[in-house]
């Protein structure tokens, strides 16, 4: 389009970043409100009991202590609704702000304490005691399902999904393989930990809520509808946010609690949790059973899968109600050709903290699943790991792909996508065959090495509708103004990026705004990676509009036609006219402001607002290579290598891209081999610190290549984008299995994640003995 | 409980505080000195994105006292710029995409400054090793180590 003004597809460096490095970010714990008080909540230590009673006055008598509110002192505030709408079935599952009869994880809100101090609020939370009858705890979604509350199951809901002719498929089949494949619980676990900050402006009759994330708008509505409000009269802000991950953001109990005492003590209430906290009460994810079945013809062929699986939910469903384990049925059969299927899954309550979405969620589990299906039949039919894959993938001619599935309430139609051509990239890049050879001739050695590989295709970019605005004020600096959210993935270097692109301008001098509920009405926010591909595109056509405007009035002034006109640097040109008169930007935003003579008719400003509106998600798909190590000694694996190829259909920006690769890697290493919420038999967690819940470091981090393909470009939008978002981690447990199997030289060994050392010397100590059969 | 008069010297500028002896150090920069860059990711020196330097020695902040810190020489993220004139391992930090949240980068920013002044030609293995001692959620980590690798051969160059 412009010359010199190509900036989609470069690295540049990020706008965001200089507040970051120097100490000047503003994260929610950094910000006070005058005369503010503290909340400090008070949490069950029980994983499943009646509360008989609760005692506060020592609490309440402590100086510095406003107030201590269980739940009767909140009768107004209903349970926490579903994001996406009223959901029957599971209306009377839904988590009340603060425990009312029952508690039914270790970590669930009971009382909360006011106090002018954080210190304080504290010692006075440890003074309230909470006196109970303890009942029989499930801590296991495969167990028998108890009762949540009289005559209701702990079996919320069964989720189904499926086509064609699973049964004769069977009947008919070469082969049948079966797996019990389990994925633990774990999650997104940021460096920030949460926080709110509720304010009542009573002034204006405006309720603010400070430290929104992820969802603003969407929360918006919710809450206003919670708290009986117009959304004229209710605000979110999003200042920093330290890692998202689906888990932030989302709403929970303390941000509602924060805005109730702000209505309450007509003033500002700040929360800030802590660690263990995040670990007991922030969103898990993840954990699943699945027991699966493939049918087979000779040559691997799928001619049907039936899976039935129990999805472990924790105490109550959340805002995603049972988004996860529907996903999980739409997303599972992946890149492959697939004739019949059927999906069922138990979602089912237990003793535990709540789940919801995990960065991939439904397919870092699935992937799993699915791939270690894959290497089982390659095992059984004696064929290579990497042909039955090629056998059975969907080729780049039969695209646009769909299937009668649905994922996030959207028929699964995968938009383009060449899965074997990245496939041999990526093989090409690890020389395959040569290391297969090389890892050969190490285990002759005696060492205990294995490569292992795993193809996903992810979903991105799900719509409708997203809108921005785009404003060039008189000195040229523009403002972009989105409804999407930043968690730290570079968003405003991205919106800028494309909005610069449009106008012919610095990036640097683009200023975007996101996540302010009081800027603009309506906003998608950032999850499931959608913030690039809706986000950017509405954008795009905002900033196309406010170009064909600077055009127009520029070729009037200049005495031009448009089409003889470019935006180079911020400057209006004619293209043919070297050194011709010019006009800036921010002139012909003086040219239009309301009260400009030479504004002849147009609307005032150099501004525009557009739209993009799309039916279906997009597709990136990729895969993963992993080649290991074990100690056989201490059942530690150590990853020596690792390459992941994914197609994003377009990069706006590949260092950013590469960044999000790069750490969603390291977060599914962690879910593969180290993170893992447990519980002993009473329901007690018994990982609530970093030194028993284990983030990965430097040291577990392996080489990583990564390949950025631009091979298939969507084709839902104009710009051609797919997400980036959940790429990194989308098969990481899956690829690392397969390299463990190989290591061991016993396909099929690894059945759950993570495998951690000491899981991995059991398998290795039982294939010794016997007691694993060869 | 009785609050005690401190006097912090942060970057060189003298904070005189009154602060409970239980307040630790970080929460006594953000909450009393307004230092709010030095971030508090576990409060229980694991996370390492309090990391501050002590007297010339990395330090974390969420395990120390403000009151063991009266009269001590302390520097935080806020102190590493001249001016408008970044350090070199912030602009290393900008330029390599050693960041996405932000959030763990004051502790890393603050572990790698001490690091280079104490070992300016610390060999890669030892300065994994050491950059292993903070987590980062966001980048992978490989970003922050060709940061911190860039800013070492820049900062020797400058010596």
């Amino acid at each position: 389009m412009t010359r010199d003004n190509n900036l989609i597809g470069q690295s540049l460096t990020r706008i965001e970043d200089l507040p970051l490095v120097t100490g000047k970010g503003r994260f929610v714990g950094d910000m006070s409100f005058p005369h503010q008080l503290h909340m400090r909540i008070v949490r069950s230590s029980h994983a499943h009991a009646r509360i008989l009673s609760i005692s506060v006055e020592a609490a309440l008598a402590l100086p510095g202590v406003r107030a201590v509110w269980t739940a009767q002192d909140i009768p107004e505030i209903g349970p926490i609704d579903f994001r996406e709408g009223k959901i029957e079935k599971l209306e009377p599952y839904r988590q009340p702000v603060l425990a009312r009869d029952m508690l039914r994880y270790v970590g669930e809100p009971v009382a909360a304490v006011f106090a002018t101090d954080a210190y304080i609020a504290e010692d006075a939370a440890d003074l309230v005691t909470i006196e109970v009858e303890e009942l029989p705890v499930i801590i296991a979604a495969d167990a028998t399902p108890g009762e949540f509350a009289p005559g209701l199951s702990t079996e919320a809901a069964i989720v189904t999904q499926g086509f064609g002719d699973v049964e004769s498929a069977f009947a008919s089949a070469h082969a049948v393989v079966e797996l019990d494949l389990s994925v633990g619980r774990h999650s997104g676990v940021p460096l920030e930990t949460r926080g709110a900050i509720g304010r009542y402006d009573t002034a204006r009759d405006v309720l603010e809520l400070h430290g929104a994330a992820k969802v603003p708008h969407k929360n918006r509505e919710s809450l206003a509808r919670l708290f009986g409000r117009s959304t004229a009269a209710l605000h979110l802000f999003e200042v920093h946010v330290g890692g998202g991950f689906g888990v932030r953001g989302e709403i929970y109990p303390e941000d509602i609690l924060v805005l109730a005492a702000a209505l309450r003590f007509e003033g500002a209430v700040k929360w800030i949790e802590d660690r263990r906290e995040h670990l007991i009460a922030t969103n898990h994810s993840r954990q699943q059973r699945h027991k699966i079945r493939a049918a087979v013809d000779a040559e691997g062929t799928l001619l049907a899968i039936d899976n039935e699986f129990w999805h472990d939910q924790g105490a109550y469903p959340r805002t995603h109600a049972m988004r996860v384990a529907e996903t999980t049925c739409g997303i599972l059969p992946g890149p492959y050709h697939l004739g019949a299927y059927k999906a069922t899954g138990h979602y089912r309550l237990t003793n535990k903290t709540p789940a919801a979405t995990y960065r991939a969620p439904g397919r870092y589990e699935t992937n799993f699943i699915r791939e270690r299906l894959l290497d089982a039949i390659a095992e059984r039919l004696e064929i290579s790991r990497v042909d039955v894959r090629r056998r059975n993938l969907i080729r780049s001619d039969e695209m646009p792909y769909a299937r009668p599935l649905s994922v996030l309430e959207d028929d699964v139609s995968y938009d383009s996508g060449d899965y074997e051509g990245l496939l041999d990239k990526s093989l090409a890049l690890i020389g395959w065959d040569d290391l297969q050879r090389e890892l050969a001739e190490r285990r002759a050695k005696g060492e205990c090495v294995g490569a292992g590989l795993a193809l996903f295709v992810e979903k991105s970019g799900l719509g409708p509708s997203d809108g921005a605005k785009v404003n060039v004020d008189t000195t040229g600096e523009i403002e972009v103004i989105t409804g999407g959210a930043s968690v730290g993935q570079g968003f405003e270097t991205v919106m800028a990026q494309v909005c610069a692109q449009a106008l012919g301008s610095d990036y640097r001098r683009v200023r975007v705004v996101h996540g302010q509920t009081n800027r603009i009405e309506y906003g998608i926010g950032a999850h499931a990676s959608r913030a690039t591909v809706m986000t950017a595109n509405a954008v795009h056509a905002a900033a196309t509009k406010v170009r064909e405007k600077a055009l127009a009035v520029a070729a009037e002034l200049l005495q031009s036609d448009p089409a003889a006109l470019d935006i180079v640097n911020g400057e209006v040109i004619q293209r043919d006219r070297e050194g011709g008169p010019s006009i800036s930007l921010g002139q012909i935003a003086h040219h239009l402001r309301p009260s400009s003579p030479t504004r002849r008719g147009s609307d005032p400003g150099l501004s525009a607002e557009g739209w993009f509106d799309t039916a279906h998600q997009t597709y990136p798909y990729g895969n993963q290579i992993a080649v290991v190590r074990i100690d056989r000694e201490t059942g530690a694996v150590i990853v020596e290598r690792y390459v992941i190829a994914y197609d994003i259909g377009r990069a706006i920006n590949p260092m950013l891209v590469r960044g999000q690769i790069l750490g969603g890697f390291v977060q599914g290493l962690g879910g593969a081999l180290y993170e893992e919420f447990l519980y002993d038999e009473r329901g007690e967690p018994l990982c609530v610190t970093f030194a028993d819940y284990l983030l990965p470091t430097l040291s577990e981090v392996p080489p990583v290549d990564v390949i950025i393909a631009e091979d298939a470009p969507s084709t839902r939008n104009p710009l051609g984008i797919k997400g980036a978002g959940e790429s990194g981690i989308a098969a990481v447990g899956a690829a690392i299995a397969s390299a463990i199997d190989d290591a061991l030289g016993h396909p099929g060994a690894i059945t759950s994640l993570p495998v951690t050392p000491q899981r991995l010397k059991r398998i290795i100590d039982g294939l010794k003995s016997g007691s694993i059969p060869r | 409980m009785t609050k005690q008069d401190i006097s912090l010297y942060v970057n060189g500028r003298r904070y005189d505080i009154r602060v409970e002896p239980r307040k630790t150090l970080a929460d006594a920069l953000r909450d009393d000195c307004n230092l709010t860059g030095t971030h508090l990711g576990c409060e229980h020196g694991v996370c390492g994105a309090c990391t501050i330097i002590v007297d010339g020695e990395t330090v974390r902040s969420c395990l120390m006292f403000a009151v063991q810190a009266d009269g001590r020489t302390l520097r935080t993220v806020e102190g590493l710029a001249k001016g408008n004139e970044l350090h070199p391992l912030q602009s290393a930090f900008i330029e390599h995409h050693a960041l996405q949240c932000g959030y763990c980068t004051p502790g890393f920013l603050m572990l790698a400054t001490g690091v280079l002044e104490r070992d300016p030609d610390i060999a890669d293995d030892e300065l994994r090793d050491i950059l292993s001692s903070n987590l980062c959620r966001c980048t992978g980590y490989e970003n922050i180590v060709k940061a911190v690798r860039a800013a070492a051969e820049q900062m020797k160059a400058a010596r």
